[in-house]
């Protein structure tokens, strides 16, 4: 029973928030509200006995990526977005889209999977068992995303110089 | 007990959002943070159907995601300040062609 007023209780702080990323206007408080989105999956994550994937969730997303969103937005100093013609149309067809939708996820789940149900901490992730499987059976995929990270790195670096700091040394050449 | 396909419902609903976001927002940054709540939503779902069928191999994909996300956040992050440098907006309808 507790079980379930927790998941009820989290799983409407993260609709909430997930609500409150598309209504407000300035891209900050959407941010902060990505925050509170994923802080409240990673007591899901908890729940449902992932405890490694729940820490690894506040660290890496809450921690890294927003704070690298939130870099960004102060530094382009970005403002209140505008409405135009384009997001009345978007919106007229995109909301009620949304609504039958996930109206009818949510009705296929609920009514026709068949899926049992989940107890508190069904699958223990700790982390031995975790890195046992990534460091073994998951061994190559790991390695090829550490190529993957290196490249995005060396792209990131790449796209956001300055053009004229990337020509600079072909220039002394 | 909580049922599985409540985990598999609050998943949907984060994923539709998501897609929501992506759709009615004019905001570059904005429409990028609604990429990542659909990672988010996908996440959930990874997680309940490992603890579903006692595979721990649905949590180390989830890693495999996160990883992809932040690539794609480092990527996508440099090129939207690269596109402000040029354009001096973040409005989608403004950034609608490719020359300058």
């Amino acid at each position: 029973m507790l079980h379930l007023i927790i998941f009820l209780v989290f799983g409407a702080i993260c609709v909430a928030g997930a609500v409150n990323l598309l209504v407000q206007k300035h891209p900050i408080n959407s941010a902060l509200s990505l925050i509170a989105v994923m802080v409240s999956l990673a007591v899901e994550y908890l729940l449902l006995g992932a405890e490694f994937v729940a820490a690894v969730q506040v660290i890496i997303y809450a921690g890294a990526i927003m704070v690298l969103f939130v870099f960004v937005i102060m530094l382009l100093n970005a403002g209140e977005e505008e409405r135009t013609a384009g997001s009345k149309v978007a919106m007229i067809i995109g909301i009620p889209g949304m609504l039958v939708g996930s109206g009818l996820l949510a009705w296929v789940l609920l009514a026709r999977s068949g899926t049992g149900s989940v107890a508190v901490g069904a699958l223990w992730g700790d982390p031995k068992s975790i890195s046992r499987l990534l460091f073994h059976d998951f061994l190559l995929p790991f390695e090829v995303t550490s190529v993957l990270v290196l490249i995005a790195i060396m792209g990131a670096v790449v796209l956001a110089a300055k053009p004229e700091q990337l020509q600079s040394p072909r220039k002394e050449a | 007990m909580v049922p599985l396909s409540y985990y598999l419902v609050l998943s949907g609903i984060l994923f539709a959002c998501g897609v929501t976001g992506f759709l009615i927002k004019r905001n570059l940054i904005t429409i990028f943070m609604s990429i990542e709540l659909m990672l988010n939503g996908v996440n959930l779902s990874f997680v309940a159907f490992a603890a579903q069928w006692q595979v721990l191999k649905g949590q180390v994909f989830v890693f495999f995601v996160m990883v992809v996300a932040a690539a794609e956040a480092a990527v996508g992050l440099a090129i939207i300040i690269a596109v402000y440098r040029n354009r001096e907006t973040l409005n989608v309808d403004r950034i609608n062609l490719l020359k300058l």
